[in-house]
């Protein structure tokens, strides 16, 4: 375990990629198995404990702290696993400070006994509840600091030390010593949905010691292929006649794939855009994929023949069971776009409109009300395509415009290929709403935003019965640089007019606040807000300190928004249009 | 007694005022008679009438603010007590910086104790912390939170140098406060067994002078010449956290990012700062120390000055010491709580 916390510990502050690269490289050399498979699947994300959940460890701190100091230490350090591993005291250790000599185990000082990573994950996987916390707290005892730290981002599932799968997967394939015939991360990728942690068989191959593992896994997730955003200057070295258009549908990026396993039974399987099986919520779908292939496509909400908005989307989305209530009230459905591969043939290198020209024929002949083809934007030039982003509703969409969030621009000669490559394909998103609201609230952020006053609470300006007054409609946390995270900051502590624990609420009135440009996409009536309204995506577009409170908007124009419905009101021609 | 105190010393937008001697402890502002704690700028500030100070405090603000920073200074002897108008005044050894002093004043029956900053911790720089029995001790709490547990300086310096080892063909920049944080860092280096030239940013060059001219053996610390930069491969250079992530530093050889600070506890602090090497080193008590500090001094009352103050006052109140914040404004701010120091106030001579 200590190996793994130095791992990333070190990781987590090494800001180049290569670097990254070599650290886990350089960990896998040195560490036997079965420790290093368990590390590569704790960074590949592909552990997971039922029971290790973050109120066991909230649980467990409280029991051994005062609930105020843990509360603020949380609140200042923006992380929960880092708050505990910092705080937790080992049974009789004495405080820091004392002798400011050679530390005690525990402090500052990782213990040669403590448990082993597949100690760790044996222990997470056979204990039961009951068990759990005893287990976790006999660990944390065991540890030191960044042991601690280690150990509780393995068990929660979240390590955020800034390294991909793809990452961890490039530096197992750098093992590979073999300049004939070299090992790439896609090879690894290829073999990887069939194999299991600890990953021997895996290792043994990059080394050059064992086979290639056979992909068991007869219908294995591939890598998808991203779009970057599109800016104004870009246009003028695109040429219209080499691209396709389709519509940016506002749903869940999947990869739905079929195929057999060596008996002959049907294998399917649905994965979220990180190569996520996420099978288990989609049963509706997953029954339809009566086919051996491969379909990239868009996880929309389909009733009576209409996409509905991602609002309605949002409802079949993280639940926990899947009820057959929900199967009925929120079908399923897939606009496919995309075909990666059609009876064991892998289509990616052939040019998009070959792709396309297949997929179009496969979906007919499938004949699954379920999966439908995303159509094409027919254009001619860069200005009617502008149009018809600006208002689908006439360009085609009908009434599936509430579900479109902009257009998706594809060369037609364009191989699919992983990851994001530059030039391809682009995404042309519509310009978002925008508000000027009145900052009122502000909170410490969490992660890379630890300890900076970074989420605000803003609200607009209504009357009330002592005249106009500021009611909240949102909060956002992100959408401004680093040097007006510093600047905003400062404003709210030396503005705060009170303290509520965490929450600061800063000076505002007519005469007085700070302004924030709010960019949005989209909004919904909301019982829990008290304005009634919440915003889809909200975040800081501009930091208005030019302009008085007093002139921001009212909710009304929120209420517009509202009753106006999307395709009339979109502001198009704003200054903005960097989201 | 409560009474008492909070007439001995009072709250004025200046700072903290002592009434009965009519001067301020570290204002913030310029006052007619200023006692000042140590030589950091949030605490010693140019333009007031008479200043009060240890020898080495008044020789660092003439170093900073040049020769005519007050209209008259006084030395304060450690230990010495003074009578300043009606009460009586001693400074006692804070280990915080160079000349850094705790002011204890008294009047009658009752004893209050501006720490102004102070730490516990090793340091070959100053004189250690001595704590004083009193009735009210005024503290600050700039790791006043359970999760700062400091760890031996020794530890880390060792990282520092098996950095050094490991990559012996890049610089180490070593972000680091001018003042103190500085200093300490080279004479840790030194007992560490370094031998080799620290080399220093223009910026570390008077105030390094000054603490040599004290007696701190710090070692062969010559400056950083522009064109010396290059040539720089597997050598440690310090200079103001503001500058780690300046042009300056890029033009050293492939740098590896250090910063010598007790922020450097939260891993959020140190990527916040594009820190690759992050070495927990305070001038500033850890919550340990505070909340040992605070018993040994005995006092019925305890007043934070800035900081984590909520969490210290807790603690203090479960404690049975009653305690209050005092919300000063001035103080710290840069160095602390708004995670901007350095960038924002280059002036700034945080944790």
């Amino acid at each position: 375990m200590n190996r793994f916390a130095d791992l990333i510990d070190r990781v987590g502050y090494e800001p180049r990629r290569n670097g990254k690269i070599r650290l886990i490289a350089d960990y896998f050399r040195r560490t036997p198995d079965p420790e290093r498979g368990w590390a590569l699947a704790a960074l590949t994300g592909a552990l997971s404990f039922r029971h290790a959940k973050p109120g066991l460890i909230r649980g467990l701190m409280e029991e051994r702290s005062d609930p105020v100091l843990f509360g603020l230490s949380r609140d200042y350090v923006g992380d929960l696993s880092e708050t505990v591993a910092l705080m937790w005291r080992p049974p009789g250790e004495a405080p820091s400070g004392q002798a400011d000599g050679a530390p005690g185990p525990g402090h500052n000082n990782p213990p040669a006994d403590g448990p082993t990573l597949s100690e760790v994950v044996h222990g997470l996987a056979s204990a039961g509840k009951a068990e759990l916390p005893g287990l976790v707290a006999n660990w944390l005892d065991a540890l030191d600091e960044i042991g601690r730290w280690a150990l509780l981002k393995l068990i929660t599932g979240e390590l955020r030390i800034g390294v991909s799968a793809r990452l961890a997967k490039t530096a197992l394939a750098s093992l590979c010593q073999d300049a004939e015939r070299p090992i790439t991360a896609d090879d690894v990728e290829h073999v990887w949905h069939g194999l299991e942690p600890p990953y021997r068989s895996l290792f043994s191959w990059v080394e050059g010691c064992g086979e290639r593992p056979e992909n068991v896994n007869p219908a294995p997730f591939r890598p998808p292929m991203l779009a970057h955003p599109v800016d104004d200057e870009d246009f003028a070295k695109l040429e219209p006649a080499a691209f396709r258009a389709e519509w940016k549908w506002d749903g869940i990026r999947l990869q739905a794939v079929a195929g057999r396993d060596g008996d002959g039974t049907p294998v399917r399987r649905i994965y979220s855009r990180t190569g996520e099986d996420v099978s288990a919520a989609f049963p509706d779908l997953v029954e339809v994929l009566d086919f051996e292939g491969a379909l990239d496509g868009e996880l929309l909400i389909v009733r009576e023949g209409r996409v509905e908005s991602f609002n309605v989307l949002q409802q079949r989305l993280n639940r926990k069971a899947v009820t057959a209530k929900m199967l009925v009230e929120y079908p399923a459905h897939l606009r496919v776009y995309d075909l990666l591969a059609l009876d064991g043939e892998d289509l990616r290198e052939l040019p998009f409109d070959e792709r396309r020209r297949r997929l179009a024929t496969f979906v007919t002949g499938l004949g699954e009300p379920r999966i439908d083809l995303s159509p094409q934007i027919p254009f001619a030039t860069w200005d009617e395509l502008a149009a018809a982003r600006a208002d689908p509703a006439s360009a085609g969409a009908g009434p599936d415009a509430d579900a479109i969030e902009g257009c998706m621009l594809k060369r037609a000669d364009s191989p699919y290929l992983p990851g994001r490559p530059k030039g391809p394909w682009w995404k042309w998103k519509r310009d978002p709403y925008l508000i000027d609201a009145v900052m009122m609230y502000a909170q410490r952020g969490s992660g890379k935003r630890s300890s900076f006053y970074s989420d605000y609470t803003f609200g607009c300006w209504r009357d009330g019965p002592a005249g106009p007054e500021l009611v909240p409609v949102g909060k956002a946390y992100f959408g401004f640089t680093d040097q007006e995270l510093l600047k905003l900051d400062r404003y709210v502590r030396n503005h705060t007019s009170q303290r509520f624990g965490p929450v600061r609420e800063v000076q505002f009135g007519p005469d007085r606040g700070l302004v924030l440009e709010v960019a949005f996409e989209g909004l919904q009536r909301s019982g829990r807000h008290k304005s009634g309204v919440a915003m889809r995506f909200p975040r800081i577009h501009r930091i208005r300190w030019d302009k008085p409170a007093g002139e921001a908007d009212r909710l009304e124009t929120l209420e517009r928004i509202l009753s106006k419905g999307e395709t009339e009101m979109h502001p198009t021609g704003t200054d903005g249009g960097e989201t | 007694m409560a009474a008492r105190a909070s007439d001995l010393l009072t709250l004025t937008p200046q700072g903290l005022y002592c009434p009965g001697g009519n001067f301020h402890v570290d204002p913030v502002r310029p006052v007619d008679r200023a006692l000042i704690t140590h030589g950091h700028s949030d605490h010693a500030r140019a333009g007031h009438q008479h200043v009060m100070a240890t020898a080495e405090t008044l020789r660092i603000m003439r170093v900073r603010y040049g020769e005519d920073f007050a209209g008259a200074t006084q030395e304060a002897v450690l230990g010495e007590v003074l009578r300043v108008g009606e009460v009586l005044v001693t400074f006692v050894p804070a280990g915080h910086v160079l000349g850094s002093a705790q002011i204890v004043i008294e009047q009658g029956r009752c004893r209050l104790v501006v720490s102004g900053d102070y730490k516990r911790g090793r340091d070959p720089t100053c004189l250690p912390f001595e704590p004083v029995r009193c009735d009210v001790f005024i503290t600050e709490a700039t790791f006043g939170l359970p999760v700062f547990r400091h760890p031996d300086t020794a530890q880390e310096v060792a990282k520092l140098l098996a950095s050094v080892r490991l990559f012996p063909e890049r610089a180490h920049i070593v972000g680091a406060y001018a003042l103190g944080k500085a200093q300490r860092v080279m004479a840790l280096l030194r007992q560490a067994g370094y031998a080799e030239p620290i080399w220093l940013h223009g910026a570390m060059e008077r105030l390094t002078a000054l603490y040599k001219d004290e007696g701190v053996a710090l070692g062969d610390t010559p400056r950083v010449a522009a064109a010396d930069r290059a040539g720089l491969k597997g050598a440690i250079v310090l200079c103001p956290p503001s500058a780690i992530q300046d042009l300056w530093a890029r033009k050293f050889p492939d740098p590896v990012t250090a910063f010598a600070s007790g922020w450097m506890r939260v891993r959020a602090r140190a990527r916040q700062k594009g820190v690759e090497l992050p070495l927990i080193i305070s001038d500033h008590c850890d919550w340990d120390d505070l909340c040992r500090s605070i018993l040994e001094t005995g006092a019925e009352e305890v007043w934070v000055t800035h900081g984590q103050e909520d969490a210290l006052v807790h603690w203090c109140r479960t404690q049975g010491i009653r305690s209050k914040p005092l919300h000063l404004l001035g103080y710290g701010d840069e160095e602390g709580d708004t995670a901007t120091e350095g960038a924002a106030e280059p002036a700034a001579e945080p944790a």
